[in-house]
């Protein structure tokens, strides 16, 4: 098995996913799967393949430095679970100032 | 604050590239705005949008690269960096992580007043990234909610990365000084504090001669420093708190309990404060960004972005000494006041044809104005080539140099000619011809006096300066104590 149940522990409080024990057992081995199907990968010989850094051979799409126009306040905040009349509402953010 | 163990320094700075709009979007990037009036679904992290790239970002993270003496590789790209925070509605911030668009510069420092030997202080990288949003916090009782305004999230940032060579507080702040100053000149960054456009956070530890080698203290990284003057008093609060440390404690960097920490400056205090630690840099799980490609830069491109950097602070000091032989200290307070103020006093000094003359009235006389006006030099009443003749007058003995400011006042208050003042201040200059007779009356009307100049008490001339002063207010009391001393020696 090519990841433990200590790393998927790991793994989901760093992504904000609360498993509960028989989650944790079914994703340990379902990542584990996953991992090793992915690993038939490193079979490949890539002595000189040049590493990639994206999946479609373009590069340098710009755009110029013009505004554009922004969303009415009320559609940007129309979706969120708890607001005021100009913010996001969140839970109070513990440590920081 | 001195520590007998060597300290050890390195900056990450933040800075506000200048652009209209956004780096991945086309919202607005204009300061001050109600909260939440500049964002869209893409700057918002709603599913199915795609970033585009502002070519301008790139532009400017570019010249600011090359003026830091930088690596510009032919190909960059970007790298989710993932965490969660309210201010970053996506979960990850697009940034640059293993091929950042510029590496291995550096910038040199000196100071004016020789507090430190010049050097230069390595750059690992500088990349682009995006800025998240804003938090507040609110304080009243009962009200538990962060309220979270979206307006500057995904703002182009550039972040340079110093290598750790600074040995002193007075050199970080050196540091902080000629990057804001050369950003400023080049147009990439307002740098503007306030406003969020330059942050700063600083990795500090000692390094402590042993017998048994070399130790390190554990790394502290110090955030919420809110002015340059903050990051110096910060570091040097460090300073003593990690000598006392490795005093009392003997904690390495690497051994038990010599992990690195993060402490927050509290500004009213003038304390540093332990924080709460975010996840290890390794937790940040970077992976490249799917929805951008990368980019690559040409020779050309980068030859010229170099040639539209202009001249930059360091040069022109260099010039201003060389050309108006000025001291290292003029040219600094000059050149610190930013590129208009420079060109003032360069049409001045060439104007009125001396450079030391010029740099005094401008530092003293002009700068004073501008500060009590709170005017940029721009709109300063008095331009240059009226200036000129003021001085040369005053370099030539007809005014003398109080008189000289009185008038440089009057031309400032009435917004009008050296002349028309002068005339209207009453201000006349005297002839030469007047200046003896007038010399000669008052050593006739003074015989004590010219005994006691006979007798060589020199201090007595004062006397006959003031009798002047009260006859013709106009008289250079300079001129008027050389030309008595002058006479009296020939009766
Ligand atoms: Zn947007």
């Amino acid at each position: 098995m090519s990841i433990s149940r200590e790393e998927v522990e790991k793994v989901s409080l760093l992504g904000r996913l609360l498993l509960g024990p028989g989650e944790l057992e079914k994703m340990t081995s379902q990542m584990g799967q996953i991992l090793d199907y992915m690993h038939l990968l490193s079979e490949v010989d890539t002595e000189n393949v040049e590493p990639m850094a994206h999946a479609l051979d373009l590069t340098n799409v710009l755009r110029d430095d013009t505004p554009g126009v922004s969303l009415p306040r009320d559609e940007a905040l129309a979706a969120a679970p708890h607001r005021d009349d100009e913010c996001f509402l969140v839970p109070a953010v513990l440590g920081d100032p | 604050m001195s520590t007998p163990h060597k300290v050890v320094i390195g900056l990450e700075v933040h800075v506000q590239l200048d652009t209209r709009t956004k780096l991945f979007c086309s919202c607005s990037t204009q300061f001050g705005a109600p909260p939440n009036t500049q964002t869209c679904p893409l700057c918002i992290g709603m599913p199915g949008t795609l970033p585009v790239m502002n070519r301008r970002a790139l532009e400017l993270g570019m010249k600011a690269a090359l003026a830091l003496n930088c690596e510009i590789p032919r190909f960059t790209k970007w790298d989710r960096k993932n965490y969660y925070y309210p201010d970053l509605p996506k979960g990850y911030q697009i940034s640059q992580f293993d091929l950042p668009m510029s590496c291995d510069g550096y910038l040199p420092i000196s100071d004016a007043k020789g507090r430190f030997e010049p050097k230069r202080v390595g750059i690992i990288r500088a990349h682009l990234e995006e800025d998240a949003g804003k938090s507040m916090h609110a304080e009243a009782a009962g009200k538990a909610d962060s309220r979270i305004d979206l307006n500057r999230c995904g703002t182009p940032l550039l972040e340079i990365v110093s290598e750790p060579d600074m040995r002193s507080a007075e050199e970080a702040k050196a540091f902080l000084t000629e990057l804001k100053l050369l950003l400023v000149y080049l147009g990439v960054s307002d740098c503007n504090m306030q406003e969020g456009s330059l942050r700063v956070d600083a990795n500090i530890n000692l390094h402590v001669d042993t017998s048994e080698g070399t130790k390190a203290t554990p790394i502290v990284e110090v955030k919420n420093m809110n002015s340059f003057r903050a990051v110096e008093r910060a570091l040097a609060y460090e300073i003593v708190r990690q000598t006392e440390a490795w005093e009392e404690t003997h904690t390495e960097l690497g051994g038990p309990g010599g992990f690195k920490t993060t402490r927050g400056w509290d500004e009213s205090a003038q304390v540093t404060r332990p924080q709460r630690t975010k996840e290890e840099s390794s937790d940040y799980r970077y992976f490249p960004e799917p929805d951008l490609v990368p980019v690559t830069v040409t020779e050309d491109q980068i030859e010229q972005s170099r040639q539209s950097l202009g001249e930059l602070p360091a040069a022109l000091r260099t010039r201003l000494e060389a050309t108006y032989e000025i001291t290292p200290y003029d040219s600094d307070v000059l050149v610190n006041q930013g590129r208009a103020l420079v060109d003032y006093y360069i049409e001045l000094a060439e104007a009125c044809g001396d450079g030391k003359q010029a740099a005094n009235w401008v530092q003293q006389d002009v700068l004073r104005t501008l500060n009590e006006r709170q005017i940029p030099v721009e709109q300063f009443p008095v331009s240059a080539a009226a200036l000129a003749p003021l001085l040369e007058k005053v370099r030539c003995g007809k005014l003398d140099a109080n008189r000289g400011r009185e008038v440089l006042a009057g031309m400032v208050e009435l917004g009008r000619g050296l002349e028309d003042v002068m005339r209207e201040m009453g201000i006349a200059e005297v002839d030469d011809s007047a200046l003896e007779t007038l010399c000669r009356e008052l050593l006739e009307a003074n015989p004590k006096i010219v005994a006691d100049l006979k007798a060589g008490k020199q201090k007595a001339v004062g006397g006959l300066i003031g009798q002047a002063k009260k006859q013709n207010p106009n008289v250079n009391p300079g001129k008027v104590r050389q030309l008595c001393l002058e006479l009296v020696e020939k009766m």
